[in-house]
């Protein structure tokens, strides 16, 4: 029995209703399927380093030309769809599971539980994520793994903020406190009214956050504390093609799109499900 | 003489919606005209339309000012010179009207200096003089505050005053009392019709209540479905109505403490669903075959009715 | 009014104390023994004791952050090996005003471009130019900012060469040519910025426009721009200072990454330096710096509404 449902406008499809959300979804998913088949669609190895051909312009054999250890540059943008969209996804799943728990704890628990719990999400809120993921870094130190435990304990704060909010408006409907009268156990009033409520916006939450942990997981790489070389990370690249912006622009420029166009994507489509899904919008259209 | 306001066959159209359709309406010099009607019958969009304030829709047909030729022709920039300096216009909500980030008196003073091109201190003096008028006590403190500062009523007397500031031809007042309490609503229509006058001033008054409005005012003009369905003097009107829809609005009351009559049975029908021909033939006690098939032209001379059938 | 201030700077406060023992329990849980590291390889163990009771390492933790706590409001914020200076003069006097004039330049680009553009995009609504603005509004957004530094760098620097690409001049020792050298870094920082303003302002703006008092204003005779800027635009600004105090966050780590595209010596290169010097001292001080900031500018904000919007001046 969940309060929200997805909006149901009339039996015209998403799809046709929404082309610009259609194409970037269309894009996102192409994203995907390159990450997926990666060692299949990638013309090259992406750290086979070629010192006969290094920083090479875009051409027929090398696309989008070659980086100064004359590593293939478009086999290294396919491998790192890989890489940026695998830590986005456990990124978030880091921080939507932790702002779960802690989202939870605030909204339930009440009295000075509830308020120490909620400016302990404000501390955490103080902090903008990358600055957050910089200090975490340094505690953790640098890789794959570390900038994805990073990046999702950075997004605790903003997912426990709205879990918090949810359940407070869950917490109010009559239903909640009839069950609590009965004096049903609790576990089984958060497991059956509350935890259908708030998993759905935070679904939502989920698909908005991607591109956000995607920007903040290659913004650590670009700052050089992030993955390590010769990781194919987009950050990276474009950071290792900043030196020779002046006549080799294309080793940032490609990487550099690569993220761009993905970023763009996955916020139409955030924008896209927000507007159709997020029952705080409904009826705003 | 001339009249000072004359509305040829005014049209207005909202996407696929048609709000007024062909309202031809005059108003003489210093004469007050009642617009009743139910909500959404198009009573506002005539005073708005007057006002060329209607931003989005299309609007045809003509409305003649006395001196300034049609409204409707005019261009945007001679229209600004007269909104406020020759007609005016006071809002049904006088709270949401005013803007919530100024003193009323910096509204006021703005308005007086704009509209009569007085310097800062002849301004402020004239603003005191006019809140007197409107029966402000103690204008000069009033003039600091701000709009949420002031009661309903007083709000009201505030817009009252910008919109008499430069002594208009023409007032439109859009359902002045209509958010306000029962009360108060008296002194409010009072106020405004004393005023304009005091001024020799015309007013269409927007009304929803058909006895007020013959007690107020002049002529009274009954409006259904955009379309204008009974015209003549205030007195003639109430008491010797012939359309079956002004004899229904009379045998309504107001609803004390909301704003719409308590409507004659049934509901106006949809833009979509219109009847072809009279518009009131789906709620008509009176209605026969021909309402069905052909629109009744409006006719009569002074006291003139659109109704093939009437009482 | 005054009563609801106090809670405000109150919970402020709290929020602080809570920032500041966590940095604190960062430099706790920081890998490495600072003892050993300071000692070198080979020490006795007398050395060892000595060097922890003079750094008060013995003491209970609750003593040590106390300690600290004190230390820091005092600007004894210890010595940056890499730099070989004191932290306080190294993040405090020298890399805080190189961000804070980033920032503000920034800000200030972001909301001279992006409100007029907001405004022109909502009075021009379902034109191409609003549709054109959308489009900007879109992908300024979601642009990663260091990626449009390097290009405005490219373009403007290299292929052009119109502008400075690296380094600092300080505004405050010689204006225009810190201004000349500020305006590819706060460009890049602000086009995020631009384009949300214009998104925000085009959305408040068109519900303001749809007001009663804007009606009546104009019914009074007042101008269209006057309706406009006087009218409509004063009644968004209440909407516009929240975001602009909520995504001070996203301002500051937008510093972080155009100092270093663009080699300015502000608090996003000090931070970056001191993760990879694995200076746990220098790291502390940089998130000190950044939260206290966001914290007290939303404390500002808070404090700001009864200016902004008169209703909230009576309300108990």
């Amino acid at each position: 029995m969940t309060l929200v449902e997805p909006a149901r406008r009339g039996a015209r499809s998403i799809f046709l209703r929404r082309p610009f959300f259609t194409l970037a979804l269309l894009v996102a998913v192409g994203y995907v399927l390159a990450a997926i088949f990666a060692p299949l669609v990638a013309p090259y190895d992406p750290v086979a380093q070629d010192f006969n051909a290094m920083m090479q312009a875009p051409s027929g054999a090398h696309l989008m030309g070659t980086d100064s250890y004359g590593q293939d540059i478009l086999s290294r943008v396919i491998f790192g769809a890989r890489y940026a969209l695998i830590i986005g996804f456990f990124a978030v799943a880091i921080g939507a599971i932790g702002g779960l728990i802690v989202g939870l704890a605030a909204g339930l628990s009440g009295g000075w539980v509830e308020w120490a719990l909620m400016r302990l999400i404000d501390s955490i809120l103080a902090l903008p994520s990358l600055i957050l993921a910089v200090a975490f870094i340094a505690i953790l130190g640098q890789g794959v793994d570390k900038v994805v435990i990073a990046v999702g304990l950075s997004m605790i704060g903003p997912f426990a903020r709205t879990v918090r909010a949810d359940v407070l408006q869950v917490r109010v409907q009559l239903f909640v406190e009839a069950a609590g009268l009965m004096a049903i156990p609790r576990a089984v009033i958060i497991w059956r009214h509350i935890l259908p409520n708030v998993i759905y916006p935070l679904a939502v939450q989920v698909t908005i956050r991607i591109s956000e942990a995607i920007l903040v997981s290659s913004s650590l790489s670009f700052l050089g504390i992030g993955v390590t070389p010769p990781t194919p990370d987009w950050g990276l690249m474009i950071a290792e093609g900043r030196a020779f912006v002046s006549f080799a622009a294309w080793m940032s420029a490609m990487p550099g799109f690569a993220l761009a166009l993905l970023l763009i994507a996955l916020s139409i489509v955030g924008d896209g499900i927000r507007e159709e899904f997020d029952p705080k919008l409904k009826g705003k259209a | 003489m001339t009249a000072l306001l004359n509305i040829q066959s005014l049209t207005v159209d909202r996407g696929p919606a048609r709000i007024l359709d062909r309202v031809t309406l005059e108003v003489g010099q210093g004469e007050t005209v009642a617009l009743v009607g139910e909500s959404g019958a198009g009573k506002s969009t005539i005073a708005t339309a007057i006002m060329r304030l209607l931003g989005e829709a299309q609007t045809s047909g003509q409305i003649t000012l006395d001196g300034a030729g049609d409204l409707l022709a005019l261009r945007e920039r001679d229209m600004v010179g007269l909104r406020g300096r020759r007609l005016s216009m006071i809002f049904q909500d006088a709270g949401a009207a005013l803007n919530p980030s100024y003193t009323v008196g910096r509204q006021l003073i703005s308005a007086v200096r704009r509209n009569l091109g007085l310097d800062k201190t002849a301004a402020r003096a004239r603003a005191i003089e006019l809140m007197t008028q409107v029966g402000i006590n103690d204008p000069e403190a009033r003039l600091t505050a701000y709009p949420h500062q002031l009661s309903g009523g007083m709000q009201q007397r505030v817009m009252v005053a910008i919109a008499l500031a430069a002594d208009p031809d023409l007032l439109l007042a859009d359902e002045p009392t209509s958010a306000l309490d029962v009360t108060i609503q008296a002194q409010i229509v009072r106020l405004i019709l004393a005023q304009t006058k005091a001024r020799g001033a015309a007013c269409i008054f927007v009304l929803h209540d058909l006895a007020l409005a013959s007690q107020a005012c002049d002529r009274i003009v009954v409006l259904y479905a955009g379309q204008v369905v009974e015209s003549g003097p205030a007195r003639d009107v109430l008491e010797n109505a012939r359309h079956p829809y002004t004899r229904q609005l009379k045998s309504c009351v107001l609803e004390i403490g909301t704003r719409d009559l308590i409507a004659p049975e049934g509901t106006v029908p949809s833009h979509r669903d219109m009847p072809r021909g009279c518009r009131f033939a789906t709620r008509c006690p009176r209605v026969q075959d021909r309402c069905w098939a052909e629109a009744p032209p409006l006719e009569g001379g002074a006291h003139s009715f659109a109704c093939w059938n009437p009482e | 009014m005054i009563r609801q201030a106090f809670g405000k700077v109150g919970q402020t406060l709290v929020v602080l104390f809570i920032v500041s023992f966590a940095s604190f329990g960062l430099l706790k849980l920081a890998p490495g023994d600072p003892i050993q590291i300071m000692l070198g390889s080979e020490y006795s163990p007398e050395a060892y004791a000595a060097l922890s009771a003079q750094l008060g390492l013995d003491q209970p933790f609750l003593t040590q952050y106390l300690d600290w706590a004190k230390n820091f409001v005092q600007g004894d914020w210890g010595t940056s090996y890499v730099a070989r200076t004191d932290i306080f003069t190294y993040g405090f006097l020298e890399a805080l005003p190189v961000t804070l004039t980033l920032a503000s330049f920034s800000l200030a680009f972001a909301i001279l471009i992006g409100v007029p553009l907001g405004v022109l995009s909502a009075v021009k609504k379902d034109t191409i130019f609003d549709a054109g603005a959308a489009v900007f509004a879109l992908t300024g957004t979601a642009f990663p900012s260091f990626l449009l530094g390097i290009l405005l760098i490219w373009f403007f620097g290299v292929k052009l060469g119109l502008f400075p690409v690296m380094g600092y001049v300080s505004p405050w020792q010689d204006f225009w040519g810190g201004i000349y050298h500020m305006i590819l870094p706060a460009l890049t920082l602000s086009t995020y910025f631009i384009a949300m303003i214009t998104r925000l302002t085009r959305a408040t703006l068109i519900e303001v426009l749809a007001q009663p008092y804007i009606a009546a204003a104009r019914a009074r005779g007042e101008p269209g721009w006057r309706v406009i800027w006087v009218h409509g635009v004063r009644n968004i600004a209440l909407p516009l200072v929240t975001i602009l105090g909520l995504q001070l966050g996203t301002l500051l780590q937008g510093t972080v990454l155009t100092e270093t595209v663009f080699n300015l010596p502000g608090i996003g290169q000090m931070l970056t330096s001191a993760v990879l010097g694995r200076e746990y001292g220098v790291v502390q001080a940089g998130v000190m710096m950044t939260a206290t900031l966001f914290i007290v500018v939303n404390l500002l904000v808070d404090l700001s509404y009864p200016f902004l919007d008169p209703r909230l001046r009576d309300r108990k």
